[in-house]
């Protein structure tokens, strides 16, 4: 189940989270985000005892964005401990993404 | 090697030629499997360069327009609804001169499926600059979709490289969020639609920088400006930009056929008398193959002629 993060619980998962979080930035009006949704959906039930992937709303979080400076969507982003240690940018096939983390979690 | 594992028709590609070869495939019972593509920002995905655009205003049948998006789903719900057959992969490799064509997915178990005959309508993907930074400033200030990323441009300085349809297009939506937007272009005219050109020139936030050429994109994290060339006065110019949407046109998704299909210098497939290809069985449609029209309706048309040229193949081969 891929959680939809807002500020409050983002900064919480930061701190709590002892497994890798895997986030989508991502938005309504993004297709290409839209059809990575069911690639997520699939790693997420595969690989859900080493990772926990969430997916963050760009336009109702736009704080959080801002931050990380994420200003192009769909921006994947893998934090260990609260750190950043891999980002994606763009949309990509399943076998591409899990090249790109698969190694880190 | 059973025959029910060698399908009839395999459709690479899912834009508007490859779902309207599927819907008609499907009709005339042919059961085709459509190999649609995998995510991508640039143009390059399931359902085409429609699905990053916004407005279709020039589609027939739609006096109101259509959201690109919302058209090719429609297409693929109809191609589903005649039992078409959706792999949501991209093709790796094929080897398409036998008598048996068979292609190779982009799974983990790299997945090969045979068929007797191909219809290739892998169309066609954005075209970069090629210029320094472009690459490294991608995702933070360069983009290849308006549609995804206009939105974190909000009060902020934004170019369009380019005089086509798409590139006016995105310039005008861009309005929408930008301060200013610039259309930076190289020719001192538009090829674009004189209903396309009339909107841009008349928008009070659109400028156009005419006869220029973006030579660098400059920026330590992000974008923050860009190095122009008038190529009419000779003469460089930094210019401050946060943003920078490339749309100088498309080439032809070619790079797996190159050595089996026939294709022109551009790497566009060469079709004759009709789709067909140089090679027996396989046929191709929309803007891998036309480097001329590149419209939504004359993909549609050209997916029609190739599903209709498949099944006479198929008819005069296999009955």
């Amino acid at each position: 189940m891929i959680q939809d993060l807002n500020e409050n619980s983002f900064n919480e998962l930061m701190i709590t989270s002892v497994s890798p979080v895997l986030v989508e930035f991502w938005a309504t009006w993004c297709q290409p985000c839209k059809a990575i949704a069911p690639i997520l959906e699939e790693i997420d039930t595969t690989l859900s005892d080493r990772l926990t992937i969430c997916k963050l709303d760009v336009d109702q979080n736009q704080a959080v964005a801002l931050r990380y400076n994420v200003i192009s969507i769909p921006t994947l982003i893998l934090y260990k401990d609260g750190k950043e240690v891999k980002r994606v940018i763009g949309a990509v096939g399943k076998v591409e993404l899990l090249k790109e983390f698969e190694q880190l979690i | 090697m059973s025959t029910e594992d060698i399908s009839d028709v395999i459709i690479v590609g899912s834009g508007p030629a490859g779902l309207t070869a599927a819907i008609y495939t499907a009709r005339a019972n042919l059961n085709p499997k459509i190999i649609e593509g995998e995510p991508s920002s640039n143009s390059d995905q399931p359902g085409g360069q429609l699905m990053l655009t916004t407005e279709v205003e020039n589609f027939p049948g739609f006096p109101d327009g259509i959201l690109g998006p919302e058209l090719m789903n429609k297409m693929r719900d109809q191609a589903i609804k005649f039992g078409a057959e959706f792999i949501t992969k991209k093709v790796t490799k094929v080897e398409l001169s036998g008598k048996i064509k068979r292609v190779w997915l982009s799974d983990a178990e790299n997945t090969e499926l045979k068929a007797h005959s191909v219809i290739v309508a892998t169309g066609a993907k954005s075209l970069m600059l090629d210029i320094e930074g472009e690459s490294r400033l991608l995702g933070y200030g360069v983009s290849t979709c308006a549609t995804c990323d206009g939105f974190f441009f909000r009060n902020k300085l934004v170019g369009v490289v380019g005089g086509g349809d798409s590139a006016l297009e995105e310039a005008i939506f861009l309005t929408k969020f930008a301060t200013k937007v610039y259309i930076i272009h190289r020719r001192d005219s538009f090829r674009a639609s004189k209903i396309m050109q009339k909107r841009a020139e008349n928008h009070e936030k659109i400028e156009i920088l005419w006869n220029t050429e973006v030579k660098r994109v400059n920026g330590d994290t992000n974008l923050d400006s860009v190095l122009l060339y008038n190529n009419a006065l000779n003469k460089e110019y930094e210019f401050e930009l946060n943003g920078l949407f490339v749309a100088i046109g498309h080439s032809p998704n070619t790079e797996i056929f190159k050595g089996q299909i026939l294709m022109d210098e551009n790497g566009y497939i060469v079709t004759t008398n009709g789709t067909k290809t140089n090679l027996d069985g396989v046929f191709a449609c929309g803007d891998v193959q036309d480097h001329i029209y590149k419209q939504a309706i004359t993909a549609a048309g050209s997916g029609c002629a190739a599903a209709i040229d498949a099944e006479k193949w198929l008819n005069s081969n296999f009955s």
